[in-house]
């Protein structure tokens, strides 16, 4: 299975750094980066399925224009992972299909 | 919160001129923005890098400027906002950190720039495969390099892109351009016009030089483009010159052009009309900016593709406008104070009916084979579009009824234009008629509970 992030960070001086859960793995992020960023940076796995076809995806637009890189963030689901920047302590989880209706949700 | 003389939506190299400008001017400047930084996709992320990232090459530290005259006592930037409604009087709409507002102005700037064109072929929905501007902005946001990436497609975004990797050690594996020797044809008539500015025939040449020198194999008057899913690596077929191909690779990064980000002003109301050579809906506006909406202006990609020296150029001249505006001067006064800006912007977009031409969209991308994905939400292939159109459907909003093309969270951005080539092409009606479909507010995603909280605040 291919492990490595498809992307390579280029390494430009010191930089401010956050620590992350991705999937329930421990990792850190440049404090700069958005979480779509930070979740390519981490790996090539898919970071949502469809609702439709349960197909997977993984983010595209990084401009906030196709909404395929929706993953749960903190306990709430479908949050735009390129609009949003890294805070430490994030826990990002892989977004199975649409979000349920009876999700507890305070938005 | 002191009501604005002015609301400019979207800090990119427009909206930034324009700010600067109309609080030169003197005017009250509120300026909202999705992003964290200023600078747009064009400048994505240039307050902080400034000019460390040498491989994005001389082009991408024009922002420092422009992000710099923002820090202005008349200018209140607000950075994190999402704008999803914009409505007569005009008042404008925002989220910002979960909470919504609601603002005045008399006039109301919308620069809000361009997306890539969706690129449909079969496959790319997969993981890997992205627009080449996605994978720039990585570049530019978060210092990340594509690793064993195809730039497949058209146009000179894509050459940039390809630069910008060689430059930072990174090259693509190859290059799969959809250019055909008719297109360049068809674009030697525009020349004449383009050597007006000379230095971007020479810019272009350079980025050329630079890929054949880098030794990137090249692939030209590409066409049928294919990926999947192969060892865990994509493969990547595609027909050029009569031979079918198979890159494998990590990713694949397509391009055919830009598009101006037209959600905003078509909800506003705001008339809108076809670009037939650039193959894509602008909102309709005179030279200064104005559209027949009151107090409604466009700027920069938004209002058509003209590239970020353009862009800057009519944020200046439409701020002037609507400076005229605000204090009741005669608008002749405006084209008298633009006539340098003018001259600017009438030299940068000198070379855009060549690049037009030169880097047509291929039809294929238009009206794509069944099995492809048009809507990538709703997951809608064309074959069922074209079925739905059999099936007696003949205007935008009946395919939308029919088979969900453009209802979900995307609200169309990936599947409008291939949905009116589409029904254009088998109703064999020119696009123009078939018109756009209509986009409504919220245009952002905004929860209830956020629009039930809201505070007007004027």
């Amino acid at each position: 299975m291919m492990t490595d992030s498809r992307f390579f960070r280029r390494e430009n001086g010191t930089y401010d750094t956050v620590c992350l859960q991705i999937d329930g793995v421990q990792t850190h992020a440049r404090a700069t980066d958005t979480v779509a960023a930070a979740l390519l940076a981490f790996g090539p796995a898919p970071t949502r399925t469809t609702g439709i076809s349960q197909s997977p995806r993984t983010p595209f637009c990084m401009m906030g224009a196709c909404f395929d890189c929706l993953v749960t963030i903190d306990g709430r689901p479908n949050q735009q992972a390129c609009m949003i920047t890294v805070q430490d302590g994030m826990c990002i989880t892989h977004q199975a299909g649409f979000r349920p209706l009876e999700e507890p949700h305070d938005g | 919160m002191a009501k604005p003389d002015l609301i400019i939506i979207g800090a990119g190299p427009a909206g930034m001129a324009a700010a600067a400008t109309a609080a030169n001017g003197g005017l009250k400047v509120h300026l909202l923005d999705d992003q964290p930084a200023a600078g747009g996709q064009v400048y994505r992320n240039i307050t902080r890098n400034q000019d460390r990232l040498t491989h994005l090459g001389p082009e991408y530290t024009k922002g420092i400027p422009l992000a710099d005259a923002l820090d202005h006592p008349n200018i209140t930037h607000v950075a994190g906002a999402a704008v999803w409604r914009i409505d007569d009087t005009p008042t404008v709409w925002y989220s910002l950190h979960g909470k919504s507002h609601a603002i005045h102005a008399d006039h109301v700037l919308i620069a809000t720039g361009a997306q890539e064109r969706p690129v449909p072929f079969a496959g790319w929905t997969l993981p890997g495969v992205m627009p080449a501007g996605a994978a720039q902005i990585l570049m530019k946001s978060s210092d990340l390099l594509p690793k064993d990436a195809v730039l497949a497609g058209s146009g000179p975004l894509l050459y940039l892109i390809a630069v910008q990797m060689i430059e930072a050690g990174q090259p693509p594996v190859a290059m799969v351009e959809t250019q055909t020797p008719q297109m360049m044809m068809r674009a030697v008539r525009h020349l004449p016009r383009a050597l007006l500015d000379r230095q971007q025939i020479f810019k272009g040449l350079a980025m050329l030089r630079k890929i054949r020198a880098a030794r990137i194999p090249r692939y030209t008057a590409a066409h049928s483009f294919k990926a999947q899913i192969q060892d865990d690596l994509l493969d990547f077929e595609f027909t050029s010159k009569g031979e079918t191909h198979h890159l494998k690779c990590a990713l694949v990064l397509s391009h055919q052009g830009i598009i101006p980000a037209t959600h905003l002003t078509r909800s506003a109301g705001i008339p809108h009309k076809w670009h037939k050579a650039q193959q894509c809906w602008h909102p309709d506006h005179d030279t200064e900016g104005r559209t027949a909406r009151p107090g409604l202006w466009v700027a920069g990609d938004s209002a058509g593709i003209l590239g970020a020296d353009a862009a800057r150029a009519q944020g200046v001249i439409t701020a002037n406008a609507i400076i005229c505006a605000v204090r009741g001067l005669r608008p002749s006064i405006a084209s008298h104070v633009n006539a340098h800006a003018i001259n600017h912007r009438n030299r940068a977009q000198a070379i855009r009916a060549f690049l037009d031409a030169a880097y047509a969209v291929p039809p294929e991308i238009n009206t794509p084979p069944d099995d492809t994905i048009l809507c990538r939400c709703e997951e809608i292939t064309a074959g069922t579009i074209r079925q739905a159109i059999h099936d007696g459907a003949t205007e935008l909003r009946h395919l939308k009824t029919a088979t969900r093309i453009g209802m979900g969270p995307c609200q169309g951005r990936q599947c409008d234009l291939s949905l009116t080539h589409m029904l254009a092409a088998q109703t064999q009606r020119p696009i123009a008629t078939v018109g756009m479909p209509r986009a409504r507010s919220p245009v952002r995603p905004v929860s209830l509970g956020e629009i039930a909280a809201l505070e007007q605040t004027d």
